[in-house]
């Protein structure tokens, strides 16, 4: 394998990490904070993405388009966070997994009503589009380069916001002790709708962004949220730099691993046995990581104690 | 005993009447059949059943027998939800007949145990190798295609376009391996690299780096749903510039507006499109429009076919006596909207397969057929089915 197809893979390996980060943000801090497991996370992923496709199918502008996203999965999640979740804070897992499960259903089934059963339009705008040579005569797509900057600067933004800002100390207090904040005079409920609402608008832009070169379809969101989940496990639950940590190591995991192994096992078996055994092994890999980082250190990289 | 006494004489009488039209002259005696639809209508991939289901019953309501009732149930893709159907229709709404199903591996739980129950089914997608070959069943008539028909086309296609390199990929599962081996058993070049993706997957971006690198002539894929979608515009956006060949199933109808301009002049392989030229297509593509207001896709010609099939063996013999039933199914005497269909001994289609290539019609990406990739082309199983 050259340099270049190595760099190239490197490169995929951290434009999937950030986009899976957006992702697991938005679910590691409703988890921390909240203590909910909301399954419904890759719904708004997808609310996101049809937004975005609908804007952009009316106006022809991408960057309304991402406005669009940021903007209706951010009120999807106000909206369930007021009428289903706040109910659930203080039941236990399993209820919040079988209603944040029925809302998987219900936002599946209203998105087909809206728009249909099949997949919609939104590509990547010609500003963006092509490929352009980096440094060392690597071809790479700018839109993904787009994607890696503004993944790296949203994560960038989410530190500061909650390193530096009133918003930011009050999610932090949130998580260690939820009771004492409250009695601190903060309206407890408000700050976990609008935490709520920002980990939906993470995801409804991280639907957009990747719709734009995926497809829009209904039922997009629930594969991502699949690994979101194992992002969240290896990086601790609750902490937004072990979500990012989390994030490029399952992306370059999957990534370098789908292209490696097969070669691996190319060289003692024959071509066709070797793709379909290697990209078998392959799709294990983040979990294995996700066991081994359980089994050394049980609550993930960055987890704090109970 | 006398119903079958008037269908005896109903058959008598239409062979009697030779040209007088059988269809209205049979159609008044016609005799009641049932029949139970399982498809994908919610989730993922519900395009097609959708597709399916409003091809058949375009043609049910053309036909206007007044003698079919059709009981549509969602399977959601899920093979247990298919099985719990076909188990409630053939015991509680004791229908005579199943079709409806799009997918291979739920045909494979269904389709065995109907059969073996005594009930016909006509496939309008799946095609799975084992049914076809050892695992064939003479009440089991597939109207679509052996699902490596395609893939072989193009394979034959890719030597006729001197293609002397391929770069073929396909999501690891059965399918996916069947389409490789499909295209492999026509294509006569090298292979520049061969490999298995994820089923689902939806970033290309580590399998497009290796077809940059790997120095191929053209590329082969089958990827159906979303994951064509994604594959094809992150192809466009990578600045490979080699030609594409696929199966149908990434350039149909309900996709192409999805992918746009990143699917135009790729060759893929079909058994039927809009502008095949007889009579039934015409009709067929008319109707489907006035009745739906989208074009019909692929799939919505295979529910078609099904349910024209259906009718025309229903005009010959009442579903009741299976034997009568079957032959009539066999002779496949129904107006095909892509021309000239008959089924092999294992109750396979003998179609030819057609090249198409992506074009855009005013605002509307669709396809046009280029030429004929193989001509009354029939699966290879079929030496193996023992019936």
């Amino acid at each position: 394998m050259t340099f270049v197809l190595f760099a190239e893979q490197v490169l995929n390996g951290v434009q999937l990490g950030v986009m899976l980060f957006l992702m697991a943000s938005g679910l590691t801090l409703v988890f921390g904070v909240m203590g909910l497991i909301n399954l419904a996370h890759g719904s708004l992923y997808m609310v996101g993405a049809f937004a975005a496709a609908g804007v952009a199918a009316a106006t022809g502008s991408f960057l309304l388009a991402l406005c669009a996203a940021l903007a209706a999965a951010a009120a999807a999640g106000a909206i369930v966070e007021m009428l289903v979740i706040r109910r659930l804070y203080a039941r236990d897992h399993l209820d919040q997994v079988l209603a944040t499960f029925a809302l998987i259903l219900i936002f599946s089934e209203g998105t087909r009503w809206v728009f249909g059963s099949f997949p919609l339009y939104l590509n990547v705008p010609a500003y963006l589009a092509g490929p352009v040579t980096l440094p060392g005569g690597i071809q790479y797509p700018l839109y993904r380069l787009f994607l890696i900057v503004v993944g790296l600067a949203i994560a960038g933004g989410l530190y500061l916001m909650i390193a530096r800002t009133r918003l930011g100390i009050q999610i932090r207090a949130g998580e260690a002790d939820r009771e004492m904040i409250a009695a601190l005079g903060v309206d407890i409920s408000r700050l976990y709708t609008i935490v709520f609402a920002l980990g939906a608008a993470l995801a409804g832009l991280a639907g957009a962004l990747v719709g734009t070169i995926q497809s829009v379809q209904v039922g997009m969101g629930e594969p991502v949220l699949i690994l979101a989940f194992v992002v969240i496990v290896i990086g601790g639950i609750g902490s937004i730099k072990g979500a990012l940590v989390g994030a490029l190591l399952v992306g370059l995991t999957d990534t370098l691993g789908g292209v490696l192994l097969p070669r691996i096992f190319a060289t003692f078996m024959d071509n066709s046995g070797a793709t379909s055994a290697g990209s078998a092994v392959a799709s294990m890999l983040i979990y294995l990581l996700m066991a081994a980082v359980l089994f050394l250190r049980p609550r993930g990289l960055f987890g704090g104690a109970a | 005993m006398k119903s079958k006494l008037i269908a005896a004489a109903a058959s008598a009488l239409t062979l009697c009447s030779g040209t007088l039209g059988t269809a209205a002259l049979a159609g008044a005696h016609m005799s009641d059949v049932k029949v139970g639809m399982i498809t994908t209508l919610s989730g993922g991939g519900a395009g097609l059943g959708i597709d399916v289901r409003d091809g058949f019953m375009l043609a049910v309501k053309l036909a206007d027998t007044g003698h079919i009732e059709v009981v549509i149930e969602d399977d959601q893709r899920k093979p247990d939800i298919a099985v719990q159907l076909a188990d409630k229709m053939i015991q509680s709404e004791k229908v005579d007949l199943l079709t409806g199903i799009i997918w291979s591996n739920l045909a494979m739980a269904v389709v065995p145990s109907a059969t073996a129950q005594g009930k016909f089914y006509l496939s309008p997608n799946a095609g799975p190798s084992a049914l076809a070959g050892k695992g064939c069943h003479k009440n089991y008539f597939n109207v679509a295609w052996q699902n490596d028909n395609m893939h072989e086309a193009a394979g034959a296609y890719a030597n006729s376009a001197g293609y002397k390199n391929s770069f073929i990929l396909a999501p690891n599962y059965p399918a996916g391996h069947d389409s490789l081996t499909g295209y492999k058993r026509h294509y006569t070049g090298a292979l520049a690299g061969e490999l298995f993706t994820q089923l689902g997957q939806k970033d290309y971006a580590a399998e497009l780096a290796q077809i940059r690198a790997s120095g191929a002539d053209s590329v082969f894929f089958f990827l159906p749903g979303g994951m064509g979608i994604s594959f094809l515009k992150q192809y466009a956006d990578s600045g490979i510039d080699l030609p594409v060949i696929g199966p149908a199933f990434s350039f149909d109808q309900g996709i192409l507006q999805a992918v746009g301009d990143a699917a135009l002049g790729v060759m893929n392989t079909s058994q039927w499109n809009k502008d095949i030229d007889n009579a039934a297509n015409k009709t067929f593509v008319e109707a489907f429009q006035a009745e739906y207001g989208r074009l019909p896709s692929l799939y919505a010609s295979q529910g078609y076919d099904t349910a024209n099939l259906l009718i025309s063996a229903m005009a010959k013999a009442d579903i009741h006596d299976q034997d009568a039933f079957r032959a009539a199914l066999e002779e496949a005497d129904f107006e095909s909207v892509r021309g000239d269909f008959a089924f092999a001994p294992n109750h396979h289609p003998i179609q030819d397969i057609y090249v198409r290539e992506v074009i855009k019609e005013g605002d509307v990406y669709t396809n046009k057929i280029i030429g004929v990739a193989l001509e009354d082309h029939q699966d290879v199983y079929g030496a193996d089915c023992k019936m």
